[in-house]
């Protein structure tokens, strides 16, 4: 489904290498995990993959069921079914929630050729999508993550995610922040969009969130490369060990 | 003094091209703002007050000739149950306003009034105006006070249910139009007064606003989005004790905008808003320059403005708060925002305090940026399309103006009509 051949990214503005050949590919239905040192390029990974601007691809490809990404719009992205929910949700004051909820998600529609949903059924399945996560009316109405905690922008996330239904979801560091309740709210929202046709790539930092999504595969991120790739073991290894041992085996 | 040469040319050069109307009980107050306006002279490209905006086409002796906007809907606030009342390129049009009558209000053309004994409108007609020459001179509302040839005295004795809607048409390429309202609000009474349409090619337009103790006003304008249309106004308005004033302008459009508030609170516990919001693209020029003057206790002030500016648009915001002597716990704000859609548009802000008392609280800020990308980033990403996404994000900056407006059925209408506005361009 997504597939990354050794992706080089370095900064528009500065000579800096940033990601050094990624090679990566989430299949359909697999929960795939990345975990790795702060500074490591998880973030910069999922935001290249966004489109984000800023940075400069000198070489590799990224496709998305067969698709070049790298040469779409941020839009043309989602619409194609890519989906990520960001490290640090992005405050827009003056934006509700709602509005902009149904303007994303009406946009998606429109970009696909299918019809814009009724204020009715999107209202139906925001109030549904939205109590499952514990998100109230309240945080709906208020401008986008404006005076939200960190868990609640979190939680506003997967609610996105939820009504925008991507078929690639990516997470960036969703769990950072969150106590054990709402990591675990944040893990059911997760778990309840597992299906087979949809991939996902869980960025952590930390093995806990792995205890409730459980990943097919773990990748380990080092200085802009996978340096290794395992099981779900991979991850327990990291928590007893940190990541000394797997750079150190690998330097 | 005598004027220098130049501006004492360009004023008489325009004064050559107009008549003063038939006085009746007017032309005294008109003889004497044409003497006024002698001793100033109008607008110069050098003058203070004018630094940042260009006053040769408000002052030449002709308007420049501005094509009718060809709108493809209904005018703004079409959908509000109100009074209309219909001037054609600045002359007043019975045949398409309503009857004027209406509980609580009474309505004249400032033509009739000398028709009665003594009319309330004469005490102020030119009396506000030329309170508010100093300390800043204002010439083209002193050569609106000699000059314009209608407009309406608008007396408010109780709580109209309606708002009074002054629906300002433009018919000929290159109208002229003077026009100066006087509206007094009685103790206790309550009115919205809203305001709409170009006017014409070019529109001079002074209001002259009295609200007596305890009284209310509520204001709400939209100016026409003719793109060559020009248009200087000034309200001059005096607050009693304990008395409100609201007033909101939307511009989208038009080559040339200079707004001047000038606003005097003389009564303990009054309450004055001023609040703009504009969007302009390419050859637009607006400015908004206002004045408030703190002159009893305990008064609040606040200043609004909002400019969304393209396509080498240019923003101009003057705003000064001035408190007096004596004028303590004044609590005055201004705030004053552009947001630049590109590098060639331009906000030029000239933020003033001028204080004489201890007790009182004032602030104000001026900002001026781009759009935000993280923001415009995060709606994309979400699937909105970057002109969407631009255009919700240049609305929420909007909206912040837009809330300044007390009566929520006329900010929808015009924030609704804005992102129609938007994201069609021009
Ligand atoms: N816009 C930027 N400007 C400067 N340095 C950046 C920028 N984006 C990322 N970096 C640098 O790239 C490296 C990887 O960062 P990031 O992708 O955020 O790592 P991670 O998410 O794994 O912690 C870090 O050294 C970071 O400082
Ligand atoms: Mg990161």
């Amino acid at each position: 489904m997504l597939e990354i051949k050794n992706l080089h990214v370095k900064l528009e503005e500065e000579n800096k290498q940033i990601l050094k050949g990624v090679d990566l590919t989430v299949e359909p239905g697999k929960v795939h995990a990345i975990m790795g040192p702060n500074g490591s390029g998880k973030s910069t990974l999922s935001y290249v993959l966004a489109g984000r601007g800023g940075y400069e691809v000198t070489e590799g490809s990224v496709t998305l069921d067969g698709v070049d990404l790298l040469d779409m719009e941020p839009e043309a992205r989602a619409a194609a079914g890519l989906f990520l929910a960001f490290q640090y949700p992005v405050e827009i004051p003056g934006v509700g929630n709602m509005t902009f909820l149904r303007t994303a998600v009406n946009a998606q529609r429109k970009a696909r050729g299918e019809e814009e949903i009724s204020a009715a059924d999107f209202l139906k399945l925001v109030r549904e999508r939205a109590k499952a996560l514990k998100i109230d009316a309240d945080m709906l109405k208020r401008p986008v993550n404006v005076g939200f905690s960190g868990g609640e922008k979190k939680r506003n996330e997967i609610l996105q995610m939820a009504m925008l239904e991507p078929k690639m979801c990516i997470l960036d560091e969703t769990d950072s922040g969150l106590d054990v309740d709402a990591m675990k709210l944040v893990a059911d929202g997760v778990n309840a969009l597992r299906s087979e046709g949809r991939g996902f790539l869980v960025i952590t930092h930390y093995q806990r969130l792995l205890d409730h999504i459980k990943p097919d595969v773990v990748h380990i991120m080092a200085a802009g490369r996978i340096i290794k790739t395992g099981g779900p073991e991979l991850a327990l290894e990291v928590e007893t060990n940190g990541y000394a041992d797997i750079l150190n085996e690998v330097a | 003094m005598a004027l220098a040469e130049p501006k004492l040319d360009a004023t008489e050069a325009r004064l050559a091209g107009l008549t003063l109307p038939e006085g009746g009980c007017l032309a005294p107050a008109r003889t004497e703002a044409l003497a006024r306006l002698r001793a100033m002279g109008l607008p110069q490209r050098r003058d203070e007050y004018w630094k940042f905006t260009r006053p040769d086409t408000l002052i030449q002796p002709g308007a420049i000739p501005a094509p009718v906007f060809a709108n493809d809907e209904g005018p703004v606030f079409d959908a509000i149950d109100r009074l209309r009342i219909v001037f054609v390129d600045g002359v007043f049009d019975p045949a398409a306003s309503d009857d004027l009558r209406l509980e609580g209000v009474e309505i004249d053309r400032i033509a009739d009034i000398c028709g009665r004994d003594i009319h309330w409108a004469r005490d102020i007609y030119g009396v506000l105006e030329a309170r508010g020459q100093t300390p800043v001179p204002r010439p083209l509302a002193a050569l609106n006070t000699a000059y314009a040839g209608d407009g309406l005295a608008i007396r408010v004795t109780g709580k109209p249910a309606r708002p009074i809607s002054l629906i300002y048409i433009h018919k000929s390429e290159t109208s002229d139009a003077l026009l100066h309202h006087v509206i007094r609000v009685e103790p206790g009474a309550e009115a919205t007064i809203l305001e709409n349409g170009p006017a014409a090619a070019r529109f001079n337009k002074v209001t002259e606003i009295d609200i007596a103790d305890g009284g209310t006003l509520h204001h709400v304008r939209a100016q026409g989005r003719d793109h060559q249309r020009r248009a200087a106004t000034h309200m001059f308005t005096r607050l009693g004790t304990e008395s409100v004033y609201k007033s909101f302008t939307l511009t989208v459009n038009g080559v040339m905008t200079r707004n001047e508030q000038v606003v005097e609170l003389t009564g303990d516990d009054a309450v004055a808003h001023v609040a703009g919001a504009c969007v302009g693209d390419g050859d637009f020029h607006h400015d908004d320059t206002v004045f408030i003057t703190h002159g009893a206790l305990n008064c609040e002030s606040r200043q609004v403005f909002k400019k969304v500016l393209r396509n080498g648009a240019v923003g101009v915001f003057q705003g000064k708060i001035l408190v007096k002597p004596g004028a303590q716990k004044t609590d005055g704000y201004q705030i004053s925002q552009a947001l630049l859609l590109d590098g060639d548009s331009q906000f030029l802000a000239k933020p003033e305090l001028e204080i004489y008392a201890d007790d009182v609280a004032c602030s104000h800020g001026s900002t001026s940026g781009a759009i935000d990308e993280d923001g415009l980033f995060y709606l994309r990403s979400r699937g909105v399309p970057e002109q969407e996404a631009t255009d919700l994000l240049t609305l929420a900056f909007l909206a912040e103006a837009l809330d300044e407006i007390e009566d929520k059925t006329l900010s929808e209408d015009l924030l609704a009509r804005l992102t129609g506005w938007l994201s069609r361009r021009r």
